[in-house]
């Protein structure tokens, strides 16, 4: 009883954060500086009714919110205006809807843009995190296996250095390596081949992958690594392993039954917090491989000044960041009894 | 002669290195966890093993069960020697002996329910495939620890029963396998006072239903007084006297053994005792003092001690101290 308790307290939770952060979102962007309307064209010539027109197209004429004409600078407005017609609910009404307005740059509307560019940082950033995941939690458990060993050693030093090179550099040395090497040495498929049969464009959007993939795994292999094995070696201190080897259990069993599930506490809470942040897009890996994912996105639309994009995607990484940790408050309460149960 | 006897222990001696082997580290240095230590318990006796922290009371129980392997000596088990068994043996002997450890909120895992905590060793050595067989051998050795009625306690976890309790659940993941020898490494040192009394009196009583030998390792005298058959009292690494109850608490002859007996407080306010407190720190395991290894700290050592190592000598048939001061 009290797990399903537990259950919708989470959700309600989750659900009241999003919340939150669609309001703050709004105002996030109301109160920088600069006229939204001007940032798209910046040529000094533009008349006057342009400008107006330009507002009036994206709605930036009508008050922010009761009692505020602009926040940025403040300027007093009625507050007897109609609240539906007001900036902040036309905004509310049309996430409702599913609109996240019209790019200022490209005019296209901000989910198409972005849906294109999340499949792509998904189909990335996904393979990478599920390849970092397995291959730094089995290295992991076999260092702590092997603990205090040549093995054990060699494993925490390649850990420390793959978790603490820059990841740029990395992918810039990957990069200068692979094109002599007949990698693609960016983007996500080779130009003119939409046309190809889909086998073929498979295959290609696979060797376009493979370099950023690896980059990525190596960086945060380390991070699981190290996690796993300190969480793994402090487990298996417990007396309830010694309890389990006097009841006569084999180091396997040991392993299996009674420490990787103590063990895999922490790595749950980190790879929540990575699942979360694996919308946004490694940054510097995009750039670098001139990925057209979504970090790739938020990059180009601070460039442009071009609010309604990054206000979209702002949305969507903390959407994603909020339900992966609820998804780790969930799978917690599944390994972790005490943790339902004040 | 040797039938009679369900452990004995000859010379038996666990030595750590001190610092890992390498360059710059002295090879030749260990630590003298358990020193020459000699031991006869026999079926469903109680013995009490009796000495302050860093004795080698735990090493000397964790070398019995086999979780450290001994350096030298032999450990006789119902006959057999099994001081250096291949893990198979280990297994079975398992299943004959078991440990109770000192602390209930780390010795138990947190994922697991009760049930799957005592039913577990039942699953490693298969037995009792039977699920009728096994949810009853489960039951009767959490009704027997004292947890009735089982129901109440099989879907639980260990976060939601008391520090008493737990001991119990322990205790029963111990008793499931019904074992010959019971290793108790100091079961109530971590749980309330009021808590103490029926455990030991839930050990007593175990002994008693299912004529289990009990190793009880404790650092306070005054807890097994009523319970324990014989006492061995240990100072680093050493057993320096042993007897049986009666002899030991009323007649010790050891200083140690009287030192530690000096400081149970005793109920009576008016009646006071004259205590002996010990000067100085435990010597250092690694390098222990020449002569007798308790005379940098005793009260009524002679110049003699300083040189020679006194073995255990008999006070009576079942009665023995290390002490050259003995008068014989």
């Amino acid at each position: 009883m009290s797990r399903y308790r537990f259950l919708l307290k989470k959700i309600a939770w989750s659900v009241f954060t999003i919340f939150f952060v669609l309001i703050l979102n709004f105002f996030l962007f109301r109160v920088l500086p600069g006229d939204p309307a001007r940032a798209g064209v910046k040529d000094p010539r533009m008349k006057k009714e342009a400008v107006e027109a330009i507002r009036v197209r994206f709605g930036l004429d009508k008050p922010v919110i009761n009692c505020f004409q602009s926040l940025n600078p403040i300027e007093l407005g009625d507050c007897a205006v109609n609240p539906f017609d007001t900036q902040f609910f036309i905004y509310l009404r049309n996430l409702t809807r599913g609109e996240f307005g019209i790019s200022f740059h490209t005019n296209r509307p901000v989910s198409d843009v972005l849906l294109e560019r999340l499949w792509n940082t998904i189909l990335l950033i996904g393979a990478g995190q599920i390849l970092s995941i397995i291959v730094g939690i089995a290295f992991g458990v076999f260092a702590a296996w092997k603990a205090r060993t040549t093995i054990d050693y060699s494993a925490l030093i390649t850990g420390l250095v793959a978790w603490s090179l820059p990841t740029f550099w990395l992918g810039i040395i990957l990069l200068f390596w692979g094109s002599n090497n007949g990698f693609p040495i960016g983007g996500k498929a080779t130009p003119g081949t939409s046309s190809y049969p889909f086998l073929y464009q498979a295959g290609d959007v696979f060797k376009h992958m493979l370099l950023p993939t690896l980059t990525y795994t190596i960086v945060f292999m380390g991070e699981y690594m190290l996690v796993m094995r300190s969480s793994l070696l402090d487990v298996l201190a417990e007396d309830y392993i010694l309890t389990a080897k006097a009841k006569g259990l084999s180091t396997f069993q040991i392993l299996k039954d009674h420490a990787l599930k103590n063990a895999m506490l922490p790595i749950v809470t980190i790879i929540a917090i990575n699942l979360g942040f694996t919308v946004a897009g490694a940054i510097q890996i995009e750039a670098v491989f001139s990925w057209p994912g979504l970090g790739g996105a938020i990059f180009e639309a601070v460039n442009r000044r071009d609010y309604p994009v990054l206000q979209g995607a702002f949305l969507l990484i903390a959407v994603s960041v909020i339900i992966a940790n609820l998804i780790a408050d969930l799978t917690y309460s599944y390994l972790d009894p005490r943790v339902h149960s004040e | 002669m040797a039938q009679d006897y369900i452990l004995e222990v000859r010379y038996l001696k666990k030595y750590f290195q001190a610092g890992r082997p390498g360059w710059f580290s002295r090879g030749d240095l260990f630590v003298h966890a358990v020193d020459d230590v000699d031991l006869q318990l026999k079926r469903g006796e109680v013995i009490a093993l009796v000495g302050e922290s860093g004795c080698g009371k735990s090493t000397l129980s964790l070398t019995l069960m086999g979780l450290e392997e001994a350096t030298e000596g032999t450990i006789l088990f119902e006959g057999r020697d099994i001081t250096h068994a291949s893990p198979k043996e280990r297994k079975e002997i398992r299943q004959r002996i078991q440990m109770v450890f000192q602390d209930p909120y780390e010795s138990l895992n947190p994922t697991q329910t009760i049930e799957e905590i005592v039913s577990e060793p039942l699953h490693v050595h298969g037995l009792a495939t039977n699920p009728e067989e096994r949810n009853d051998r489960v039951r009767r050795a959490l009704e027997d620890s004292g947890l009735k009625p089982a129901e109440d306690y099989l879907h639980r976890f260990p976060h939601q029963l008391s520090g008493g309790q737990r001991q119990r659940v322990v205790i029963a993941s111990a008793l499931v396998l019904e074992p010959h020898l019971l290793l108790a490494d100091e079961p109530v040192s971590m749980l309330d006072v009021s808590i103490r009394a029926e455990i030991i009196n839930l050990l007593a009583d175990l002994r008693q239903k299912r004529n289990i030998s009990v190793i009880f390792i404790t650092h306070d005298l005054g807890t097994v007084g009523y319970f324990a058959d014989r006492v061995a009292v240990m100072y680093l690494g050493r057993i320096v006297e042993i007897g049986t109850m009666g002899e030991v608490l009323k007649d010790p002859q050891h200083p140690y053994t009287k030192a530690l007996l000096s400081v149970i407080p005793v109920p009576n306010p008016r009646l006071r005792r004259k205590r002996i407190i010990l000067q100085g720190e435990t010597p250092n395991p690694i390098d222990l003092p020449k002569g007798c290894r308790f005379h940098p700290r005793c009260p009524v050592a002679i110049e003699a001690c300083k040189l020679s190592d006194p073995p255990l000598q008999k006070v009576s048939d079942t009665h023995s101290a290390a002490c050259l001061l003995l008068v014989r």
